[in-house]
C-alpha cells in the first residue's frame, strides 16, 4: 500500500517529462495510474468484506514511534476506492477541460500529488503520518484553488482555504498528540487494541475539542464553512474532486475512524449532532440563495457534510449503516454533478441558472446524466441517494432523537429537492438560453463525459442492487466505524413507513418551492446584509486584527532605530538572565584573584579604549578605539594561552575595522543628536549589562553545575580525533554540526548584506503601491508612505527627531544632499545611501 | 573615496598578497594539530584580498579572484555538506569523522580526513562571505 501512494507521487514527478512528449494526451496516460490502483484496491474487496484487516508495516522514524504502517479495513478501502476511482475520471476530465491550457502539466502534477496525499491520509495507521498527509492535502488544495493565480479572487479564496484548514490542522496536531499520549501509542491499531478507556481519560475533553476543530475546519462545518463555497474559484475538476468527493471528507473520515474509541460520549453526541444539523440546514438554506451552478452544488455539499457529521453523532447502528451509505451516495452523485456543471459552463459559457435554458437538445447526454444525478441528490427512488436518505430518516425516527433535529432534516431535504430541481431542470428545459450562440453549443468530448456517465451508472446500479453495494462497499465501512460487526442490510424498499411519508412530503414541498423559486430568490436576496455578517466577517476581522497587530509591533519593535533595537535586545537579556541568576543562585563575590602586572596593564588599557570609544567626538576615532579594544581583548586571550582565539580575534578586529571604514563614508556627519538624558539612559543600560556579566563570571567561578566536558575532549582529542589542536578538533569534529550551522548562518548574513547594498528602491517590496491584496481587499497606500529610496527613509528619521526641518514634498535632490550628507572628501555625486 | 594607492602600498600589496595566501593555506592545513584552522585561514585570505582591494580597487580584485565570491560561498557550503556523508558508507551516524592514510613516496603518510574537507569548506565560506561584503561595499563606493 505504501507503494500505491508512492506510485502516484512518482507519476506526479514524471508528469512534466511526460507532458513534454505527449502534451494534451498526457492526462489520458496518467489516468492509467489511478485506474490501475482502483483495480488493485478492488481486488481486496472480498477479503475486506469478509472482515479481514490488511496491515502493511514499514519503518519510518522508529526512535520517535513514527511508522509508515498502512491499514486497509472497510472504511479506508471505501475511501481508497473513491479516491482512485473518481480520481481516474477527474484526471481524464481535467485533460479535456483544460485542453490547450499552458499550465495543464502543472495542474496534473498538483492534482496527482493531492491524490497521493489523500490516499496516504486514509491508509495511514500512525497519527503523525496521518497528520503529514493531512497537511499535504491542505497545501496541494491551496495550490489547486489558486491555480488561476492571475485572478485575485482565486488567490484570495486559496489563501482563505489554506488559513482555515492549516490553522485547524495545527489544532488537530495538538489533539493528535494528546490522543497519542493518552492512548500510549501513536498507532491507531494499537490504540484501538489497548485496554485503556480513553473516554474516561482526563485529557479527553481537551483532546476532543482539538480534534473537533481540526475535523470541522477541514470538512467545512459551521462556523468554518465559508471557505468551501469560496474555493469554487478553483477549476471545475478540482471542485469535483477535492471539494465534494474527497478532501472535505477527510475531517469526516477522521471522526469516523476515531468513533469506536472516542465516540458515544455525551460530548461527542452533543457536539456532532448540533454542529452537523446546523451545518446541514445552513448549507441547504444558503444553497437556495445562489444562481451559480457550482455555488449551488458547493452549498449542497455543505449540507451533505453536515448530514454525515450528524449521522456520526447519532451513533446508533442504523446511523452507522446510513453513514457509510450516504458517504458513497454523495461521492457518486456530487462528483458527477460537479463535472456536469463544468461541462455546462464549458459548452454554454455560463454557470448562472438564470442565463441557461433549453440545453437538452444540444447536450443530450449531459442532460440525462444531470437529471439522474440530481434525482439521487433529491433522494428519489430508485437511486442510491434515496437508499441513503431513507436510512438517515429512519435512524432519526428509530431513536426519536430530537424533534428539533428531525425538523431540521426535513427542512433541509425540502430545500435540497429545490436545489436539485434548479440544477437539473433550469438549464435544460424551457426556451434556449446560453451565453454562447446556439450553433456553437455542442456536446462535450468523451474525456469529460466519461466520469459523469460512469458515476451516474454506478448510482443507478447501487440503487437497484443496494444489497450488493451494501455487502461489498458500505457495510464493511460501517463495521470499521462502529468497531464491531452489525446486523443490517441495505434495501431500496422498506415498506410504507414514516420515513417514506416524510420523503414524499418533502419532495412535494421542494417542488412547490422550486415552482416559486424566482420570488423566493428575490426575498432571500434581501437577507444579504445579515449573511454578510456571518462567520466570514469574523474571519476578515481576525485577518484585519492580524495585520493591525503586525503593523503595531513593527512600529514599536522594528522601528528602524539601531539604538532602540540594541536597547530592547540588551534589556531583555539583562532582565531574563538577571532574574534567573538572582532567583536560582545568590550573588557571589570573588575578589581574591591574583593579578600579574601585565595582565593588569592589559585590563587598564582595555578599559581606557572602551572609555575613549564612548567619549570621542569623531566617528573615525570611535572606530579606532573599538579596534584597539578588540586587540586588547585578543591580547588577554593570548595571555591566558588561547592562541587560536587570539588569532581569530585579531583577524576579526582587523576586518571589522576595514568594513567599518568602508561604511563610514556613507554615513552622515557625526552629529550629536541625543540629549544628555538619552545618553544617561544609554549609559545606564550599558552599565547594567556590564554588571550582569561581572556577576555571571563571579558565579561561574564558584558554581559548578555539571562536570565540565572539556576533560573528555582533551583526553580523546588525539586518540579519537587524531588532532592535537583541541579548539580545531571541537570545531570540525566534536561540534561539527554546530559549525556547519554557523557557516550557513555566515553565508546567509553575507547574502543579506549583499542584498542590502544592492538594494534598488524601484524593485523593492516597499515600492509596491498596493498592499494587502492577498488577505484583505486591496488598499491604496498614501503616496507619502511609499518608500522610494534610502535617502527618504533617513530624511524622515531625521525629521522625526527634529534634526532637520520637514521639507516640502516634491523638492527632491538638491536640499536633501546638502542637508544630510556633508560631503566627506568624497565624490559629491555619491549617492549617499545612509545606513541608519 | 578610494584614491589610487601610494607607491609603497602598491608594491607592498603585490608582494604581500601571495605571501598572505600561502600563510592562509599553511594555517588551514596545520589547523588540526597547531593553532590555525579553516576559520582563521579564511580570515587571513580575506585580509590578503582586502589589502589588494584597497590598493587596486574592486574590478582588478575581481579579476584576480577569478571566481565570484558568491560561488566561493556555494563551494564552501557544498564541501561542508559533502564531508558529512562518507560516514554513512561505513554505517556510522552522519558527520562521524573518517580518516584515510594515503601513503606517499618515502615511507610517509598523508592524513586525509572528512574533518579536513569540512575545514576547507569553512575556509571557502568565510573567505567568500567576507569578500562578498567587501567587494560589494567597495563597488558601490566606486560607483
Amino acid at each position: 500500500m505504501q507503494l500505491a501512494v508512492l506510485v502516484i507521487f512518482l507519476a506526479a514527478a514524471l508528469t512534466p517529462w511526460l507532458y513534454n512528449r505527449l502534451h494534451g494526451q498526457s492526462a489520458n496516460v496518467l489516468a492509467l495510474v489511478p485506474a490501475a490502483l482502483t483495480i488493485w484496491f478492488a481486488m481486496h474487496i472480498p477479503a475486506v468484506a469478509g472482515g479481514e484487516v490488511i496491515v502493511h508495516k514499514m519503518q519510518w522514524v522508529p526512535g520517535l514511534g513514527i511508522s509508515f504502517d498502512m491499514v486497509l479495513d472497510g472504511l479506508s478501502l471505501l475511501f481508497a476506492l473513491l479516491i482512485c476511482g473518481i480520481g481516474t475520471f477527474i484526471v481524464l476530465y481535467a485533460g479535456a477541460y483544460l485542453k490547450g491550457h499552458e499550465n495543464l502539466n502543472r495542474f496534473l502534477v498538483i492534482l496527482l500529488a493531492f491524490m497521493a496525499s489523500m490516499l496516504g491520509l486514509v491508509l495511514a495507521d500512525n497519527l503523525v503520518t496521518l497528520f503529514v498527509f493531512w497537511e499535504l492535502t491542505s497545501v496541494t488544495s491551496y495550490m489547486l484553488i489558486g491555480f488561476n493565480h492571475q485572478s485575485a479572487e482565486a488567490r484570495k479564496a486559496a489563501l482563505q482555504g489554506l488559513i482555515v484548514t492549516a490553522g485547524g490542522g495545527l489544532v488537530l496536531l495538538a489533539g493528535l498528540v494528546m490522543l497519542g499520549s493518552a492512548g500510549g501509542s501513536y498507532s491507531l491499531q494499537e490504540i484501538f487494541n489497548s485496554s485503556r478507556i480513553l473516554t474516561e481519560h482526563p485529557l479527553y475533553v481537551g483532546m476532543m475539542v482539538c480534534l473537533f476543530i481540526g475535523a470541522f475546519t477541514k470538512s467545512a462545518q459551521f462556523p468554518f464553512h465559508f471557505w468551501l463555497p469560496n474555493a469554487m474559484a478553483a477549476p471545475t475538476p478540482v471542485s469535483a474532486y477535492l471539494h465534494s468527493a474527497t478532501m472535505v471528507k477527510a475531517g469526516i473520515y477522521l471522526l469516523a475512524r476515531l468513533q469506536p474509541e472516542l465516540g458515544g460520549t455525551e460530548l461527542w453526541i452533543t457536539v456532532l449532532t448540533s454542529v452537523g444539523a446546523f451545518t446541514m440546514l445552513t448549507g441547504a438554506f444558503l444553497a437556495l440563495r445562489n444562481t451559480d451552478l457550482k455555488k449551488l452544488l458547493a452549498y449542497s455539499t455543505l449540507m451533505a457534510l453536515g448530514t454525515l457529521t450528524l449521522l456520526l453523532g447519532i451513533g446508533t447502528e442504523l446511523a452507522m449503516i446510513g453513514f457509510a451509505a450516504y458517504l458513497l451516495a454523495h461521492s457518486l452523485y456530487k462528483g458527477a454533478l460537479f463535472m456536469l456543471a463544468g461541462i455546462i459552463d464549458h459548452e454554454a459559457g455560463s454557470r448562472d441558472v438564470r442565463e441557461l435554458g433549453g440545453l437538452r437538445k444540444k447536450l443530450p447526454v449531459t442532460a440525462v446524466c444531470t437529471l439522474i444525478a440530481a434525482l439521487s441528490l433529491a433522494g428519489i427512488p430508485p437511486l442510491f441517494g434515496f437508499v441513503a436518505k431513507e436510512l438517515l430518516l429512519e435512524s432519526l425516527l428509530d431513536n426519536m432523537f430530537s424533534y428539533v433535529i428531525l425538523g431540521m432534516v426535513i427542512l433541509a431535504s425540502i430545500f435540497i429537492v429545490c436545489v436539485a430541481a434548479l440544477v437539473a431542470i433550469r438549464p435544460f428545459f424551457g426556451a434556449f438560453k446560453a451565453a454562447k450562440d446556439e450553433d456553437k453549443v455542442h456536446e462535450a468530448p468523451s474525456g469529460m463525459l466519461a466520469g459523469p456517465v460512469v458515476l451516474v451508472i454506478l448510482t443507478v446500479l447501487a440503487g437497484l442492487l443496494p444489497g450488493l453495494a451494501g455487502d461489498y462497499f458500505t457495510l464493511p465501512a460501517t463495521f470499521s466505524v462502529a468497531g464491531h460487526e452489525i446486523e443490517g442490510y441495505l434495501s431500496l424498499w422498506h415498506g410504507i413507513n414514516m420515513a417514506l411519508m416524510i420523503s414524499i412530503v418533502s419532495v412535494l414541498l421542494g417542488l412547490l418551492l422550486f415552482k416559486n423559486w424566482d420570488s423566493v430568490y428575490s426575498v432571500l436576496r434581501k437577507l444579504d446584509p445579515v449573511i454578510r455578517r456571518g462567520p466570514e466577517a469574523g474571519y476578515f476581522k481576525f485577518m484585519d486584527g492580524l495585520v493591525a497587530t503586525a503593523e503595531w509591533q513593527t512600529r514599536v519593535l522594528q522601528n528602524g532605530s539601531m539604538r532602540n533595537y540594541l536597547r530592547t535586545i540588551i534589556l531583555t537579556l539583562v532582565l531574563l538572565t538577571g532574574y534567573t541568576l538572582l532567583s536560582r543562585y545568590q550573588l557571589h563575590w570573588n575578589f581574591g584573584v591574583d593579578f600579574t602586572f601585565y595582565e593588569l596593564a592589559a585590563v587598564v588599557l582595555l578599559v581606557a579604549a572602551a572609555a575613549g570609544a564612548c567619549l570621542t567626538s569623531s566617528r573615525m576615532g570611535a572606530v579606532a578605539y573599538m579596534g584597539a579594544f578588540g586587540f586588547f581583548v585578543a591580547m588577554i586571550f593570548i595571555l591566558f594561552s588561547a592562541p587560536d582565539l587570539g588569532i581569530t580575534q585579531i583577524l576579526v578586529e582587523t576586518l571589522s575595522v576595514i568594513l567599518l571604514v568602508l561604511v563610514l563614508f556613507r554615513l552622515p556627519s557625526f552629529s550629536n543628536i541625543s540629549s544628555p538624558m538619552d545618553r544617561a539612559s544609554d549609559a545606564f543600560v550599558a552599565l547594567l549589562t556590564g554588571a550582569l556579566m561581572t556577576c555571571l563570571i563571579m558565579v561561574t567561578i564558584n558554581v559548578q553545575l555539571f562536570e565540565p566536558i572539556s576533560g573528555y575532549m582533551i583526553e580523546n582529542s588525539v586518540p579519537l580525533a587524531h588532532g592535537r589542536n583541541i579548539v580545531n578538533v571541537i570545531l570540525v569534529d566534536y561540534r561539527a554540526l554546530d559549525t556547519l550551522g554557523e557557516i550557513f548562518v555566515l553565508a546567509l548574513a553575507a547574502m543579506g548584506v549583499y542584498a542590502m547594498i544592492k538594494f534598488k528602491p524601484s524593485t523593492a517590496p516597499g515600492s509596491n503601491h498596493h498592499a494587502g491584496t492577498l488577505i484583505l481587499p486591496s488598499k491604496r497606500i498614501p503616496e507619502r508612505d511609499i518608500v522610494h529610496s534610502w535617502q527618504e527613509i533617513h530624511q524622515r528619521m531625521l525629521e522625526e527627531q527634529n534634526i532637520v526641518d520637514a521639507r516640502p514634498e516634491d523638492d527632491e535632490d538638491s536640499t536633501e544632499q546638502s542637508s544630510i550628507n556633508e560631503p566627506q572628501g568624497s565624490d559629491s555625486e555619491t549617492k549617499g545611501e545612509p545606513k541608519s | 573615496m578610494m584614491k589610487p594607492g601610494t607607491l609603497i602600498l602598491h608594491v607592498a600589496a603585490r608582494y604581500l598578497v601571495p605571501l598572505q595566501l600561502i600563510l592562509s593555506v599553511f594555517l588551514l592545513l596545520r589547523g588540526h594539530d597547531e593553532p590555525g584552522g579553516g576559520f582563521i585561514a579564511g580570515l587571513v585570505a580575506s585580509g590578503a584580498f582586502a589589502l589588494y582591494l584597497f590598493t587596486f580597487g574592486a574590478t582588478v580584485t575581481r579579476d584576480l579572484l577569478r571566481v565570484d565570491p558568491r560561488n566561493l560561498i556555494g563551494v564552501g557550503l557544498c564541501l561542508g555538506m559533502v564531508s558529512i556523508f562518507p560516514a554513512l558508507l561505513n554505517g556510522e551516524p552522519l558527520l562521524t569523522a573518517q580518516w584515510w592514510n594515503i601513503p606517499l613516496p618515502g615511507d610517509s603518510y598523508m592524513k586525509m580526513s572528512t574533518p579536513l574537507i569540512f575545514d576547507i569548506g569553512v575556509y571557502f565560506t568565510v573567505f567568500g562571505s567576507v569578500m562578498l561584503m567587501l567587494i560589494a561595499l567597495t563597488e558601490t563606493e566606486e560607483h
